[in-house]
C-alpha cells in the first residue's frame, strides 16, 4: 500500500464546513482515485483529488528496455484503450527513426482504433450511467464491448493488452474471415446506439441529473489544459485526428461533435456521437482496406516473419540481433500527440542513440482533465460529483501511470 | 523517407515566426533553437520562461493559448542537469512548440506557469515530485505520485530502476 497513512489532510476553513473522505475504495471513483469534499450541508466549498495510488512507474521501467519491449508497458497505462497507446508510441518511434508504414497497417491502425474508442466510450458511457442510476445501460453497453473485445482477441491473441500495433507496422497479418467479422460487428451498431439513446437522451430522470451539472466554461477548460471531449463539450474545436491527421486520418471523412453547453449532457451527447463517427471511419477503412504488406521494409528494426526467420540466414541474424540487443534508435526527442478516446495522449520519446529509450514521458488525457474537477463541482452538489467525475471520464491507470 | 539532419543554427530559424516574436521579444533570453523532424524547440533562460509564455499566448499571429505538457529530462552526470521540456499548443493555428529550459542540478527551480494556466498545476507537482524541481509561486507544490514520506525523487537518473532497498 503506498499511502499508509491517508494524507493530504484538508482541514475545514470554516466553522460550519466539515470533511467527507470520498474514495480510494468506492464504486463510483472509476478506480482508485480519493477526493476529499469540504462541504457545507449539501453543498461543496472546496475539492482536492488525491491521486497517486496506482503510480507503477512505468516511465521509470521504460527507461530499463529496450524500444520494442516497452510496447506492452503501454498496454497498461489506459487499459480501456490499449490499441491507442501502442499507436502514439509507436508512432512516436517510428518518427524518430524515421520509416515509413505501408498503407494496409495504417488502414488496419485506424480500423482498430476507432474500435478501442467505441470500447472505451461504452465502458464510460456504462459506468457512467450506472453512477447516476440507470443501472439496464451498463448491461446493454457491455453485451456489445464483449463483441469489441472478442475482436481483439480474433486480432492479437488478448482481449485487453493487445500489444497489436509494432514499431514499424502491425505484430501481423490479422487471420481469416477477420474483416467479415468486423464488418457484422458494425453494420450491427449503429442499432444499438439508438438502443442506448432510447434509454438515456429523452429520459427525463437523466436529463435532469445531468443537463446544467458541472458547468466547464471554455476559457476555464483550456486554462485548466483540459482535451477530448471534456474540451470539446467547452464549445472548443480541437479533434486531432482531423487537425494534426497522423497514421492516415486526413484519407477519412468524419465529423467533430461539438457543443457549447460545457455540462454533463453535452459531454455525454459528444461522446454518443463519437461513437457514431467511429462506427463510420471503421466502416470506411474497412471498405477501403489495401492490400500489401503489415509490415514496414526496415529488416534492422522489424522482426521478420516466423517463416522466413526459419528458413532465410539473413532473417534469423536480423531476428537474433533486435531480440538480443534491441535496434539504436538515432539521437533526438519526439512528442507525438495523438487524439485518445479521452483526450490528447502525447509520448514524448527522447533517444540517446541506443537502443534503450533515455526517456518516455506520456502525457495522459486523465491526468490533466481531473483538474477540471474542481472548477466543475465547486458550488454544486455532492451527488453531482459522481456526474461530474462520470462526465471527464478518468481511468486511473492513465491518470497515475 | 530518410531523416533530415536537424537545424540547430539560430541564425537559419529567424523566419520561423515563433522564434522572430520571441527575439523581437528579448532576444538575451533565447538561448538556443532547433528544428528537428519537423518539430521546433526553444531554449530560454530561466528567468525569462513566464515571461516568454505570456508572450507567444498573446501574440495575435501565434496565440499559443494552450499548455499541452510539461516534464522534465534528467541528463546526470552532465551539467546543466535538467531539462524542463514545455509543450505550447496554439489551439487557433493548431501548432505545437517545445519550450525548454535548462537547470543546474544544485538550485533546480524555476517559475510556476499557474498564473497563466491553472492547470500547469498537476503537471508541475509531478515533476517536482519525481525529478525534485522546485517551482516558485505553485499554489500547492506537493507529491503527487509517491507518498508524503517517500526519500528522493525516482525518475532521476541516479536513482535505481528497482529503487534503495
Amino acid at each position: 500500500m503506498a499511502h499508509m497513512t491517508p494524507t493530504p489532510v484538508l482541514d475545514p476553513s470554516q466553522d460550519k464546513t466539515m470533511i467527507l473522505n470520498m474514495g480510494p475504495q468506492h464504486p463510483s471513483t472509476h478506480g482508485v482515485l480519493r477526493l476529499l469534499l469540504e462541504i457545507d450541508g449539501e453543498t461543496i466549498v472546496r475539492i482536492m483529488p488525491d491521486i497517486g495510488f496506482l503510480h507503477t512507474g512505468i516511465e521509470k521501467t521504460c527507461e530499463a528496455k529496450f524500444y520494442q519491449q516497452v510496447v506492452p508497458m503501454t498496454d497498461r497505462i489506459d487499459y480501456l484503450c490499449p490499441m491507442t497507446n501502442n499507436l502514439a508510441y509507436c508512432l512516436a518511434v517510428e518518427k524518430l527513426l524515421g520509416i515509413q508504414i505501408p498503407p494496409r497497417a495504417q488502414w488496419i491502425r485506424v480500423m482498430l482504433n476507432e474500435l478501442t474508442r467505441i470500447n472505451s466510450h461504452l465502458v464510460w458511457l456504462g459506468t457512467h450511467a450506472m453512477d447516476i442510476g440507470a443501472m439496464t445501460v451498463f448491461l446493454y453497453c457491455f453485451r456489445e464491448r464483449e463483441d469489441v473485445l472478442r475482436l481483439f482477441e480474433a486480432v492479437s491473441g488478448q482481449r485487453m493488452m493487445t500489444s497489436y500495433f509494432r514499431i514499424g507496422g502491425l505484430a501481423l497479418e490479422p487471420p481469416l474471415g477477420f474483416m467479415d467479422r468486423v464488418k457484422k460487428f458494425l453494420l450491427r451498431f449503429p442499432g444499438n446506439i439508438d438502443e442506448y439513446e432510447s434509454l438515456l437522451t429523452n429520459n427525463p430522470i437523466w436529463v435532469e441529473r445531468t443537463k446544467g451539472v458541472a458547468y466547464l466554461s471554455p476559457e476555464d477548460a483550456i486554462a485548466l489544459c483540459a482535451t477530448g471531449p471534456t474540451l470539446r463539450g467547452s464549445g472548443v474545436d480541437v479533434d486531432l485526428r482531423r487537425d494534426l491527421p497522423y497514421t492516415g486520418y486526413e484519407n477519412f471523412k468524419f465529423k467533430v461533435p461539438i457543443s457549447n453547453d460545457g455540462d454533463v449532457y453535452a459531454r455525454y451527447m459528444i461522446r454518443v456521437a463519437e461513437l457514431r463517427e467511429s462506427q463510420k471511419i471503421a466502416m470506411q477503412a474497412l471498405e477501403g482496406m489495401p492490400e500489401g504488406p503489415v509490415k514496414a521494409d526496415a529488416p534492422n528494426v522489424v522482426l521478420p516473419d516466423r517463416e522466413k526467420m526459419k528458413t532465410q540466414m539473413e532473417a534469423l541474424i536480423y531476428h537474433f540481433k533486435i531480440v538480443t540487443e534491441g535496434f539504436a534508435v538515432p539521437e533526438g526527442e519526439v512528442y507525438m500527440p495523438i487524439e485518445s478516446p479521452r483526450g490528447e495522449m502525447g509520448y514524448y520519446v527522447v533517444s540517446d542513440g541506443t537502443a534503450k529509450p533515455y526517456r518516455v514521458h506520456m502525457r495522459s488525457p486523465s491526468f490533466a482533465n481531473l483538474q477540471s474537477l474542481r472548477k466543475m463541482c465547486e458550488g454544486s452538489l455532492i451527488a453531482d460529483v459522481v456526474a461530474a467525475i462520470g462526465s471527464i471520464d478518468i481511468v486511473l491507470g492513465d491518470c497515475d501511470r | 523517407m530518410g531523416l533530415q539532419p536537424a537545424i540547430t543554427d539560430i541564425e537559419q530559424l529567424k523566419d520561423r515566426p515563433e522564434v522572430a516574436a520571441l527575439l523581437a521579444w528579448n532576444a538575451a533570453a533565447v538561448s538556443g533553437a532547433k528544428v528537428d523532424r519537423n518539430e521546433l524547440t526553444i531554449w530560454l533562460d530561466r528567468i525569462a520562461l513566464r515571461e516568454a509564455c505570456l508572450t507567444l499566448k498573446n501574440d495575435p499571429q501565434l496565440q499559443y493559448n494552450a499548455l499541452a505538457d510539461v516534464t522534465c529530462v534528467d541528463w546526470y552526470p552532465r551539467q546543466p542537469r535538467f531539462e524542463i521540456v514545455y509543450q505550447l499548443f496554439s489551439i487557433p493555428n493548431k501548432k505545437y512548440l517545445r519550450l525548454k529550459v535548462k537547470l543546474q542540478g544544485e538550485d533546480a527551480n524555476i517559475d510556476s506557469l499557474t498564473p497563466i494556466w491553472p492547470g500547469a498545476n498537476f503537471f508541475e507537482r509531478e515533476v517536482f515530485d519525481l525529478f525534485g524541481v522546485r517551482f516558485d509561486g505553485h499554489p500547492d507544490l506537493t507529491r503527487i505520485m509517491m507518498p508524503e514520506n517517500w526519500e528522493g525523487h525516482p525518475l532521476r537518473k541516479d536513482y535505481p530502476v528497482e529503487g534503495y532497498r
